[in-house]
């Protein structure tokens, strides 16, 4: 079965983070001297402005800090999705990202409630991380 | 603490609007180069005079300026987002106050209905590969935090639409003009739940033209000038790849602590307010920020037309904003806004408006006092 929706752009930054997600680990960089994380993936750490960061694999739990439900179709690929829900979550390290909430049904989602990532194939190079409730 | 060397130091004295809809027949340069046609008559100028150009969401300046026979001293063009619009303006003031250039024209085209923009579906976008994209889909996510912050609700929202559609009933500009009530707001589709079609503002084609020059030149023209007495603004570009998870609130609380300073003109004094309407929740994280009301109590603050002419203290977006008139990012606000200053909104008049704020929350948020 193609995978027809849109896939994430991999640039240099980001490789790393695409190859751990085929192995189904999320990692995110962290600056190393303030210890903070950041993400989307950078060139350098925004609290040192140079290259002084590492990959650190994290616990893969968040929180939903807060959802939507799109009713519209933006992208044809995701016809048959309508209405999906898309999530902003807060991992427990800190840096938010955006996902999709599987396995779960719009009732059963609550603001603040834990998730925690899953991971499924979409091409061969490319492993989706997406999050779920913790049952 | 020092006056702000701008205030009171440029003024607009000229606007030129189009119609707004759908121009098949048109382009963003056909409508810009009319827009401008009006604002250079409006002013009483010749086109001669234009020494400074800049051009939004028209795709090159060079070649706006061969059509129009503008060679300037001072010219850019800025980004198509509507933030831009009120960096337009402080870019303006800017040229005008060091010599740069004597009268600026402001011109912006929108073509988005006929080519039919779309505001999302971007394939290679930060969040695409999840299905999440457009500035709708943004606000929604973060207002949805916001109610369960401060318990805001949908209901709140609706007062805002409501009220710009009564002024666009007003309005005969206006391309939204039927006047709905809260439960037809409550009743209109999810497009991304929270947000309901009556929370986003209309797509259509247009063009706006602005026209600024010194106080001092602005004297011997047609219109009463119109003064820009204070503009400052704050970026929020830490989480640029998120829906901004403060709503903006710090950087336009920093804003409310310089802009009545900058102007000289305290919020009491004001008339009527414009503020950027892409969508609903945007007017509640401006009040907010703004420090109309505390953080978190829009709702409450917008109930029983606050907002509304003739019924409320905060007249605001007159003409109907992006909500109701058409979506021009901005430029359509300010327009409107010097027409109030100068008394020409005949149905939708603010009785003697004396000076109107701009307030315009995004990852750039900024604000504007214009006054007569």
């Amino acid at each position: 079965m193609t995978y027809t929706k849109p896939l994430p752009v991999v640039d240099v930054w980001s490789r790393p983070f695409w190859e751990a997600c085929k192995q189904n680990k999320l990692v995110i960089q962290r600056c190393n001297q303030s210890g903070e994380y950041f993400y989307p993936c950078s060139p350098i750490s925004p609290v040192t402005r140079t290259h002084d960061w590492s990959w650190v694999e994290v616990s893969g739990r968040g929180k939903i800090f807060s959802f939507v439900v799109m009713h519209q179709l933006y992208f044809k690929s995701f016809t048959d999705d309508i209405p999906y829900l898309i999530a902003q979550i807060q991992l427990e390290e800190g840096p938010m990202l955006i996902t999709n909430l599987v396995g779960m049904t719009r009732e059963e989602v609550k603001m603040d409630m834990p998730v925690q990532v899953v991971f499924t194939e979409a091409t061969d190079e490319i492993t989706m991380p997406q999050f779920t409730m913790i049952r | 603490m020092a006056d702000w060397p701008l205030r009171d130091k440029t003024c607009v004295v000229g606007v030129g609007t189009t119609p707004y809809g759908a121009f098949p027949d048109s382009d963003t340069y056909g409508l810009g180069a009319d827009a401008l046609a009006t604002a250079v008559a409006d002013a009483g100028l010749s086109w001669g005079d234009l020494d400074g150009l800049i051009v939004c969401r028209i795709p090159s300046y060079q070649r706006f300026a061969e059509i129009a026979r503008i060679n300037p001293q001072f010219c850019t063009s800025v980004e198509s987002a509507g933030r831009f619009s009120s960096v337009g303006l402080g870019l303006a003031a800017q040229a005008l106050a060091s010599g740069a250039a004597k009268y600026v024209a402001l011109v912006y085209g929108n073509n988005g209905r006929t080519s039919k923009a779309k505001y999302g579906g971007g394939e290679t976008t930060q969040w695409a590969p999840w299905g999440f994209t457009s500035p709708g889909a943004i606000h929604s996510m973060m207002w949805q935090r916001h109610m369960h912050e401060f318990g805001t609700t949908s209901e709140d929202l609706a007062h805002v639409s409501v009220a710009f559609r009564k002024h666009a009933s007003l309005n005969p500009n206006a391309v939204r003009r039927e006047p709905f009530s809260i439960e037809d707001h409550q009743k209109s589709r999810f497009v991304c739940e929270p947000l309901r079609l009556l929370d986003y503002c209309q797509i259509n084609d247009g063009a706006v033209a602005w026209i600024m020059t010194t106080a001092e030149r602005a004297q011997d023209l047609r219109q009463k000038p119109v003064y820009l007495s204070g503009y400052t603004r704050q970026d929020s570009f830490t989480t640029a790849s998120l829906p901004a998870p403060d709503y903006w609130y710090p950087a336009l609380q920093k804003i409310s602590h310089e802009i009545y300073d900058r102007a000289g003109i305290k919020r009491e004094d004001l008339s009527g307010l414009s503020i950027y309407d892409n969508f609903s929740p945007t007017v509640m994280f401006s009040l907010e920020g703004m420090g109309f009301c505390k953080q978190g109590e829009s709702g409450d603050f917008v109930k029983h037309g606050t907002l509304e002419l003739g019924r409320g203290r905060w007249p605001t977006n007159t003409s109907g904003g992006h909500l109701s008139e058409s979506y021009m990012q901005g430029w359509g606000l300010i327009a409107e806004t010097v027409k109030q200053l100068r008394g020409e909104c005949a149905e939708r008049q603010i009785p003697d408006c004396k000076a109107i704020q701009y307030i315009c929350a995004t990852n750039i948020s900024a604000s504007a006092i214009f006054r007569n």
